[in-house]
C-alpha cells in the first residue's frame, strides 16, 4: 500500500455550541479513538452562545481526516477547520516562576527582555514571567531559564486564527452573524507582517 | 398550560406517534409511571432486565422503520441499558432512551441509585441530555427523536432527574427542531454521481456490496433497479441481509469472514467495487491491503466519516442511500445511451460466467448425518417452513452465521443481529420487540445455548406480555464460536468453553409458562419445527446439535478473504497450524 505516512502537527479549531459536557465529548472522542491530542484550549467567541476550540493534534493525513470527520459527526460541532491548511497566527501563553537570587535577576530580566517577556510578580527570591509566543519561542525562554531553577510552569496551549479574513471559519462565523463583515479592501488593516 | 415534567414526557412521545414503550420503573421514574397509569395510546411492556428493554427498542425499530422507545430508572438500570445503546449505535438504530436521574439537587452528591448516565452513555450513544431545566424538556426530547431518526440514524439518551418530572413547567410543543450544527446531507453530489455512473457502466467486473444502510434508508427497490439495470451481481452484509432477495440470480448471498466463497472472489476479483450503505468492517474486509486490491471503489454513505475510514475510496458520495441509488440509476440510464457496450460487454459475460463457476465449485455446503443433527439443516429447514416469510432474529455466536448463510432471505426489514457489537443475549428480548411490533406475525429467535442463556428471564415476559416469539435454540452444549476458534487457531487447547447440559430449556421454558420441545434427531427435526410453529404462544425448540459444526467458509482474522478455509482443516493442516505462531 503506501509509503510510511508522514506524522505532522495539526492546529484545528473547532467551532462547538457552548453547551454542557461539549468538552468531555471532544476529550472522549480522542481517547475513544486514540487520536493524540497534544494542547487544547477553549474561549467562548463574541457569540457567548458558541465556544472556540483550538487544538494541536499529530497524525498521518489519515489519521487528521478522520479526527475531522470525526469531530464534525459530534451533534454539537458546529464547525471544523484545520487552520494549517491556510496561513495562520499562533500563540500560546507561559506564565513561569523562576529562582531569582540578587546575582542572578539582571541576566533574567535580560532574557526577558529579548523574549519580550514581562515580569508580572516578584518576591525576595523569584521572578514570575509571562512571555506569548509561538511554540519555539515558548520552548526557548524555557530552556534558557532552566539553569536558574524553575519552580513552576503553566502554558494555556496553542490559540490560532487565520490571517486571512476570508477564511472559511470567518465565513462561518460572518453566516452566525457573530463578527462584523469584513470591511471593503481599500479600508482593511491587513497584516502583512507577524507583528509581535 | 402548566404540566408536570413526567406528563409533559408523555404528552411528547404521544405527539411523537409512539405507541409502545419497553421499560422497568424504579424510584426516580415512579412520576412517570404515575402518568402512565391512566394515560391512553401508549402500551407499556415491562420487561425483566434494562438490557432488554433496549434490545427490544431495537426489534422494534428495525422492522418498523420507527424509533424505538424504552424508559428505565437511574443508577444500574441505566448502567445495564449501556450495552444496548452500543449495540444500536454500532448498527445504527434509531432510539430513544430514558433514564431516571436523582433529584437536580442531589447529582454529584452520591446519592441512592444515582450513576454519572450521561457521562457513562457518551461514547455509546450518537446523542446525550440531561435535562437540568424542565423549560427545555419538550425541546430536548424533540431534538432527541430528530436527531435519532434522521441522518446515519442511531441511539439517544436522555437523562430526567425526579424533580424535573415532579415539577410543573409551561408545556408547548415544538413543531419543528432546527439545529445548527447537525445538518445530514441527503443529496449525493450531482458531478460523484456522474462519476459513478460513468465507472459503473464502464467497468468489466463490478460488484454491488451492499450493508445496513439500505434496509436504514429503505432503498431496496432502487438497488433493485440499479442491480438489475446494470446486471450487476449483489453481495450482502450481515447487516444487509435481505436488502437484495437471495432467490435473485444476481444474488452472491453474504460476503466477509463466514461469507461465501463466491461472494469474496468475486469482491477480490472485481474492478469497480459499489459499496452502499456498508461501512468495510473488519469482517468484512479481512487484510485490507488484500481487500479489492485492484478495484475502483465508489462508496455510498450518509456518514462522512464512514467514508475512507478503513478503505481509501476513489468516488466518495455521501447521501442518503435511497436518494443517491434513484439519481445513480438515471445517470446510469443516461450513460448507457452514449456509451458503446461492445468490449464491456464481452468481459461483464466473461465474468457472469466465472461468476457461475465460482458458485458451481463452491456452494454452501456441509456434510449430512443420519444420526445426529447438523445445524446448518435445522436453518435450512426453518428456512423451508417460513419460507423466508418470518421475521428473524439471532443471537451471536456460531447459529447466527449459520442462520446468515442458511436462511433465504427475501425481504428488507425481516432479520435482527447484533452485527456490530456481537451482543450475546441479543436475540430474546429483540425478538420480543420484533413480536410487540408486528402483531400476529411469525417471529423466530435463532439463538445458541449459551447466547439464549444471558437472557433467558425474557421469556417471563414475552409470557406474560402475550408475545408469541418462537425460539429455536441451536444447542451444542457449549460457546461454539470459542470453541471452533479454540479449534482452528489454538491448536485445540479447549479453555472455558463447556456448558455442559444445564439448563433442561424444555423445563426452563416451562417454568416460565412457555411450551418446551426438545429434538435430538435428524428426523425429528421437521415435526418439531412445525410443532412449534403451530403452537400459540411462545415456545422454545431445543435442538441439540452436533459440537463439533465449525462455520465454514472462514477467514482467520487478519487474513485475507481469498485465503479463506472452506472445510474442517484436515489432519496435515492441523499439524502445520500447531507449528506456526498464529496457528495460520
Amino acid at each position: 500500500m503506501a509509503d510510511a505516512p508522514e506524522i505532522t502537527k495539526h492546529t484545528i479549531a473547532v467551532l462547538v455550541e457552548n453547551k454542557f459536557g461539549v468538552l468531555s465529548r471532544v476529550a472522549g472522542l480522542f481517547s475513544a479513538r486514540g487520536y493524540n491530542i497534544e494542547s487544547l484550549s477553549v474561549g467562548e467567541t463574541l457569540d457567548p452562545s458558541v465556544s472556540r476550540m483550538t487544538l494541536v493534534v499529530s497524525g498521518d493525513a489519515f489519521v487528521i481526516e478522520q479526527v475531522m470527520k470525526q469531530l464534525h459527526k459530534l451533534v454539537d460541532v458546529i464547525k471544523v477547520i484545520d487552520l494549517s491548511e491556510e496561513t495562520h497566527v499562533e500563540r500560546e501563553m507561559l506564565l513561569i516562576r523562576v529562582n531569582a537570587e540578587p546575582a542572578a535577576r539582571a541576566e533574567i530580566l535580560r532574557i526577558a527582555d529579548i523574549f519580550r517577556a514581562k515580569v508580572v510578580d516578584v518576591t525576595a527570591a523569584s521572578y514570575t514571567l509571562e512571555a506569548t509566543g509561538e511554540e519555539s519561542k515558548i520552548e526557548a525562554i524555557l530552556e534558557l531559564l532552566r539553569p536558574f531553577g524553575i519552580q513552576e510552569v503553566v502554558r494555556t496551549g496553542k490559540v490560532a486564527i487565520a490571517r486571512s479574513p476570508k477564511g472559511r471559519l470567518r465565513r462561518v462565523e460572518e453566516k452566525l452573524g457573530k463578527v462584523a463583515p469584513v470591511r471593503p479592501a481599500n479600508q482593511d488593516p491587513r497584516v502583512f507582517g507577524f507583528a509581535d | 398550560m402548566k404540566l408536570s415534567g413526567a406528563r409533559i414526557l408523555l404528552e411528547c412521545l404521544k405527539r411523537e406517534g409512539v405507541d409502545l414503550i419497553f421499560g422497568l420503573p424504579g424510584g426516580a421514574v415512579l412520576p412517570i409511571y404515575d402518568v402512565l397509569y391512566d394515560f391512553e395510546g401508549i402500551r407499556h411492556v415491562l420487561v425483566r432486565q434494562e438490557a432488554a428493554a433496549g434490545h427490544a427498542a431495537e426489534g422494534y425499530s428495525r422492522t418498523t422503520g420507527r424509533t424505538g422507545v424504552c424508559l428505565v430508572t437511574s443508577g444500574p438500570a441505566a448502567t445495564n441499558l449501556v450495552t444496548a445503546l452500543q449495540d444500536a449505535l454500532m448498527d445504527s438504530i434509531p432510539l430513544v432512551a430514558f433514564t431516571g436521574q436523582v433529584p437536580t439537587h442531589l447529582i454529584g452528591n452520591d446519592a441512592f441509585q444515582e450513576a454519572d448516565n450521561v457521562g457513562i452513555t457518551r461514547s455509546a450513544t450518537k446523542h446525550n441530555f440531561l435535562v437540568k431545566d424542565g423549560k427545555d424538556l419538550a425541546g430536548i426530547i424533540k431534538e432527541a427523536f430528530h436527531i435519532a431518526s434522521t441522518g446515519r440514524p442511531g441511539p439517544v439518551h436522555v437523562d430526567l432527574p425526579k424533580d424535573i418530572l415532579v415539577k410543573e413547567w409551561p408545556f408547548e410543543y415544538p413543531e419543528s427542531v432546527h439545529l445548527r450544527s447537525y445538518n445530514p446531507t441527503y443529496d449525493g453530489h450531482p458531478g460523484q454521481i456522474k462519476k459513478a455512473a460513468r465507472a459503473l457502466v464502464r467497468a468489466k467486473r463490478p460488484v454491488l456490496y451492499v450493508g445496513g444502510g439500505v434496509i436504514s434508508s429503505n432503498a431496496s427497490p432502487e438497488l433493485h433497479e440499479l442491480a438489475e439495470l446494470t446486471r450487476v451481481p449483489v453481495t450482502q452484509t450481515l447487516m444487509g441481509l435481505g436488502a437484495f432477495p437471495m432467490a435473485h440470480p444476481l444474488s452472491l448471498d453474504m460476503l466477509g469472514m463466514h461469507g461465501t466463497y463466491y461472494a469474496n472472489m468475486a469482491v477480490h476479483h472485481s474492478d469497480c467495487l459499489v459499496a452502499v450503505g456498508a461501512r468495510f468492517d473488519d469482517r468484512v474486509t479481512g487484510r485490507v491491503d488484500a481487500f479489492a486490491p485492484n478495484a475502483e471503489i465508489i462508496h455510498i454513505d450518509i456518514d462522512p466519516s464512514s467514508i475512507s475510514k478503513n478503505i481509501q475510496v476513489d468516488i466518495p458520495i455521501v447521501g442518503d442511500c435511497k436518494r443517491v441509488l434513484a439519481k445513480l440509476v438515471e445517470a446510469v440510464r443516461e450513460e448507457m445511451k452514449t456509451y458503446p457496450q461492445g468490449a464491456v460487454k464481452e468481459a461483464r459475460r466473461q465474468w457472469a460466467e466465472q461468476i457461475a463457476e465460482w458458485k458451481r465449485a463452491e456452494p454452501l455446503r456441509y456434510e449430512w448425518s443420519d444420526e445426529i443433527i447438523k445445524p446448518q439443516y435445522v436453518i435450512e429447514e426453518i428456512s423451508n417452513l417460513t419460507n423466508g416469510e418470518a421475521l428473524m432474529v439471532t443471537g451471536v455466536g456460531q447459529h447466527q452465521m449459520w442462520a446468515a448463510q442458511y436462511y433465504r432471505f427475501k425481504h428488507p426489514r425481516m432479520w435482527c443481529t447484533s452485527g456490530g457489537l456481537g451482543t450475546m443475549g441479543y436475540g430474546l428480548p429483540t425478538a420480543m420487540g420484533v413480536q410487540a411490533g408486528n402483531p400476529g406475525k411469525l417471529v423466530v429467535n435463532i439463538d445458541g445455548d449459551g447466547s439464549f442463556a444471558m437472557n433467558s428471564q425474557e421469556l417471563a415476559t414475552c409470557f406474560e406480555e402475550h408475545l408469541p416469539v418462537k425460539t429455536v435454540i441451536i444447542n451444542n452444549g457449549g460457546h461454539g464460536m470459542v470453541r471452533q476458534w479454540q479449534r482452528i487457531i489454538y491448536k485445540e487447547r479447549f479453555c472455558a468453553i463447556d456448558l455442559g447440559t444445564s439448563p433442561d430449556f424444555v423445563k426452563l421454558a416451562e417454568a416460565y409458562g412457555c411450551t418446551g420441545i426438545r429434538a435430538t434427531k435428524p428426523s425429528e427435526v421437521v415435526p418439531a419445527l412445525e410443532k412449534m410453529i403451530s403452537t400459540p404462544g411462545p415456545v422454545v425448540l431445543d435442538v441439540w446439535v452436533n459440537k463439533d459444526e465449525c462455520v465454514f467458509p472462514m477467514v482467520p482474522a487478519g487474513g485475507a478473504n481469498v485465503d479463506m478455509i472452506l472445510a474442517p482443516p484436515s489432519r496435515e493442516a492441523r499439524d502445520r497450524a500447531a507449528k506456526s505462531q498464529t496457528g495460520f
